[in-house]
C-alpha cells in the first residue's frame, strides 16, 4: 500500500509554497480533510493582492476523485481569498480526474439545519396528529363500506366468488393455526383453574372452579384468545402478502387486467377468516376446558365425570352463544385491518414491516374494543 | 483484475456453467452477453461470491476469493463496486444516505466530508443536487440507475460490475448512460465487467464480448466474434437489431 495522503508546507519553499505527496485516495480523506482544514485556518483571512499560492504535487503518487476533489476544494478556499493557487508538477495522468471532479460545485447555501423545538411546534404537531388520526378513522369507514359494497355483489351474484382463493385461506387461517391456539388455550385453562382453585379453597368451594372456568373461557377467554393469536398470525401475514403484491406492482396490474383487489385479495381473506375465527374459538373452548379438567383432576380430585355435570349446570346453551357469536365480528376486524394495511404500503421494504406492525396493533386493539362494546350490550340486554 | 478457471456452477441439480475461463484485463471493458436464462446473472453473482461455485477458482486483484475468510473477503469487496439491474437502492434511506452507507461501513468519516463525498458522486453520474434528497421511489428509472452507479463508486472501486446497466431506459438515457461510462471509465481508469443484452452499449463501450454459450465463455472482440459460426453468435451479430446497432456505430465513427 502507498504512502497515506498528506500536504505541508514545502521546506525551505517560503511562504506560500506546499507540497503535497502520499496517496489521495477515499480511504484517507478524513486524515486529509483535517489537514486541509488546519493549513486552510492558517493562512492569513485576506491574503495579499495577487499572491501566489503553489501546491507542489511531484509526490502524489495515487489520486481518485475524493482527493481531486478535495485538492480543487482547496483551490477554491484560498482562491476565495484573493490567492492564485497553482497546482505544480502534477502528473498528466491525474488531470482528467480533476476534470471529472470540476462537475461537482458544492451548494452555496447550506441545508437548513433543524432548529430548537418550541412550543409552537408542539401545537403544530398535535394539529397534524389529531388531523391524521381523523383521517385513519375516516380511511378506515371509507374501506369497510367498500368492502361491504363488494361482500353484498359477490353475495347476490355468487359467480364472483373465488372458490380456491377462499379456501387456500381457509386452510392457512383455521386448521394450520390450531396447534399454537389449541396448546395456549390449554396452558391459559391450567393457570386459570390453579388460580381459581386457590382462592375458592378458602371458602371450601373448590367444585365451582369448575363454573369459574366455564363461563370464563366460554364467553370470554376462548374467543378473545383465539381472535389475539390470529390477528398475530394471519393478520401480519395478510398485510405483509398484500404489501409485498403492492411493492411488486402487482396490484396496479390487476387494475388493469380489470381485477378488483377487493374482490380478489380482501373478500376471500375476509370470508374464510369470518368462518375459520368461530370454528378456532370452538376448539379454543375445549381445549381450554380440558386444561382446566386436567388441573381440576390432578390437584382438586374432582373426576371428569363430576366436572362435566357441574360444567353442564353452569352453562346454559346461551352462554356457548354469547361467546362464539363475537367470532365473526372480530375476524372481521381483523381482516378488513390487515387487508387495508396491505393495500396501503407504498413502494419500499421499510413501508411494509411499518404497515404490518400497525395491522397487528390496530386489530388487537380493535378486538379488545369490540369485546368490551359486546359486554356493555349484553348488559343491558340483561344476558 | 479478474481470472476465472474452471469454474463449474450448479443450482437445483442443473449445471450451469463448466470448465468457464475468463480473464478481465486491468482497464478493459468486458460486456458479457448470452440467451435469456443462460445463466448470465448467476455468473456474475458467483463472481461476487454470492453464489458458491461448485468447482473452480475465482482470483480478484491476485487472490483467491473462494479461500479467503470473511475479512479479507470485505477487503476485496471495498475495491470493486456493483451496480444492480434496477438500482437496488435501499429503499428507506435517501439517495445521498444511500452512496454514504459504503463510506460509514469502511471509514471513520465526519459528517459534513461524508455528505460532502455523496454530493460529489452525485455530481460525477450526472445527477442534479437536489435529488440527493430524494427517496428511491421518486426517481425515474434511469436516475435509479446513476444514483446506484453513484453508490457502487462511492469508495472509488478499481473494478465496476454492472448487471443490465442499460435495460429499461430509453434510447437517448441508454446512450447517455453509455457515454457516462466511457467518460467515467477513462478518467478513472476503471475497469468494467458489465451483463448486457443491449447491441449499442457494446458497439460503443465495450473493448471485448464475452458471450456464454453451451455452459462455457467465448471470449473476443466483436470483430473475432462475428467470424464465429455458433448458431446464437451468428443470430446474435448477424440479427437485425445485430446490424443496424453496428451501422449506427459505424455511422457514428465515420461521421
Amino acid at each position: 500500500m502507498a504512502e497515506e495522503g498528506w500536504i505541508a508546507a514545502k521546506p525551505g519553499g517560503g511562504e506560500g509554497i506546499f507540497a503535497a505527496g502520499g496517496s489521495w485516495l477515499v480511504a484517507a480523506a478524513p486524515a486529509l480533510d483535517r489537514q486541509l482544514g488546519a493549513l486552510e485556518r492558517s493562512a492569513p483571512a485576506r491574503l495579499s493582492g495577487r499572491q501566489r499560492v503553489h501546491v507542489d504535487c511531484v509526490d502524489l503518487e495515487a489520486l481518485d476523485t475524493v482527493g481531486a476533489w478535495l485538492m480543487l476544494r482547496l483551490k477554491a478556499a484560498l482562491g476565495g481569498r484573493g490567492a492564485e493557487v497553482s497546482l505544480d508538477n502534477l502528473a498528466a495522468r491525474f488531470t482528467p480526474l480533476l476534470a471529472q471532479a470540476e462537475k461537482y460545485h458544492p451548494r452555496e447555501t447550506p441545508r437548513p439545519r433543524r432548529g430548537f423545538f418550541g412550543p409552537v411546534d408542539v401545537l403544530v404537531a398535535l394539529g397534524a396528529w389529531a388531523t391524521i388520526g381523523a383521517k385513519e378513522v375516516w380511511g378506515g369507514l371509507d374501506f369497510v363500506g367498500e368492502v361491504t359494497v363488494a361482500a353484498g355483489r359477490v353475495l347476490r351474484r355468487p359467480r364472483y366468488l373465488r372458490p380456491m382463493a377462499f379456501l387456500s385461506q381457509m386452510q392457512r387461517t383455521g386448521p394450520a393455526a390450531l396447534p399454537i391456539v389449541g396448546l395456549l388455550s390449554f396452558l391459559v385453562g391450567v393457570v386459570f383453574a390453579y388460580q381459581g382453585a386457590d382462592q375458592l379453597r378458602q371458602f371450601g368451594a373448590e367444585i365451582f372452579t369448575v363454573n369459574l372456568l366455564g363461563i370464563a373461557f366460554v364467553r370470554e377467554l376462548g374467543v378473545l384468545l383465539s381472535a389475539i393469536i390470529v390477528a398475530g398470525r394471519s393478520g401480519s401475514a395478510f398485510t405483509a402478502e398484500i404489501g409485498t403484491m403492492q411493492v411488486n406492482e402487482e396490484i396496479d396490474a390487476m387494475t388493469t387486467i380489470g381485477l378488483d383487489p377487493i374482490d380478489v385479495l380482501v373478500l376471500p381473506r375476509l370470508g374464510a377468516l369470518v368462518v375459520t375465527l368461530p370454528l378456532v374459538a370452538f376448539y379454543a373452548n375445549v381445549m381450554g376446558l380440558l386444561g382446566g379438567a386436567a388441573i381440576c383432576y390432578l390437584a382438586l380430585d374432582i373426576p371428569l365425570p363430576i366436572f362435566l355435570s357441574q360444567l353442564n349446570q353452569a352453562l346454559t346453551g346461551w352462554e356457548f352463544w354469547l361467546g362464539i357469536i363475537k367470532a365473526p365480528f372480530f375476524a372481521a376486524a381483523i381482516a378488513v385491518v390487515g387487508c387495508r394495511e396491505g393495500l396501503r404500503v407504498s413502494r419500499s421494504a421499510e413501508s411494509v414491516g411499518r404497515r404490518t406492525t400497525l395491522s397487528v396493533v390496530e386489530s388487537i386493539f380493535l378486538v379488545i374494543v369490540l369485546d368490551a362494546a359486546f359486554s356493555i350490550l349484553f348488559a343491558q340486554l340483561g344476558i | 483484475m479478474l481470472r476465472v478457471q474452471g469454474l463449474t456452477t450448479r443450482l437445483g441439480g442443473q449445471v450451469l456453467h463448466q470448465h468457464l475461463a475468463l480473464e478481465l484485463r486491468s482497464g478493459e471493458v468486458l460486456a458479457l452477453v448470452g440467451a435469456s436464462g443462460s445463466g448470465k446473472s448467476v455468473l456474475l453473482r458467483t463472481l461476487l461470491g454470492l453464489i458458491r461455485p461448485a468447482a473452480g477458482t475465482i482470483e480478484a486483484f491476485g487472490q483467491d476469493l473462494t479461500a479467503l475468510n470473511p475479512q479479507q473477503m470485505r477487503a476485496i469487496e471495498r475495491r470493486w463496486g456493483v451496480l444492480f439491474q434496477d438500482g437496488a437502492l435501499f429503499s428507506s434511506l435517501t439517495v445521498a444516505e444511500n452512496i454514504a452507507v459504503p463510506l460509514k461501513e469502511t471509514l471513520d468519516i465526519e459528517a459534513p466530508l461524508r455528505d460532502e463525498i455523496a454530493a460529489l458522486k452525485l455530481a460525477l453520474v450526472g445527477l442534479p443536487p437536489d435529488t440527493g434528497d430524494k427517496y428511491p421511489s421518486e426517481l425515474s428509472g434511469g436516475m435509479r440507475k446513476r444514483a446506484g452507479l453513484a453508490r457502487a463508486l462511492a469508495l472509488d472501486p478499481e473494478l465496476l460490475f454492472l448487471d443490465e446497466p442499460t435495460s429499461g431506459l430509453d434510447p437517448i438515457s441508454a446512450a447517455d448512460f453509455d457515454r457516462l461510462l466511457a467518460d467515467l471509465r477513462a478518467s478513472l481508469g476503471l475497469t468494467v465487467l458489465m451483463v448486457t443484452h443491449d447491441l449499442d452499449s457494446i458497439y460503443t463501450i465495450a473493448d471485448r464480448v464475452a458471450v456464454l454459450v453451451h455452459q462455457g465463455l467465448k471470449i473476443g472482440t466483436v470483430e473475432e466474434l462475428r467470424r464465429d459460426d455458433d448458431p446464437w453468435i451468428v443470430r446474435y451479430f448477424g440479427g437485425e437489431r445485430g446490424r443496424a446497432a453496428q451501422a449506427r456505430a459505424e455511422a457514428e465513427n465515420g461521421g
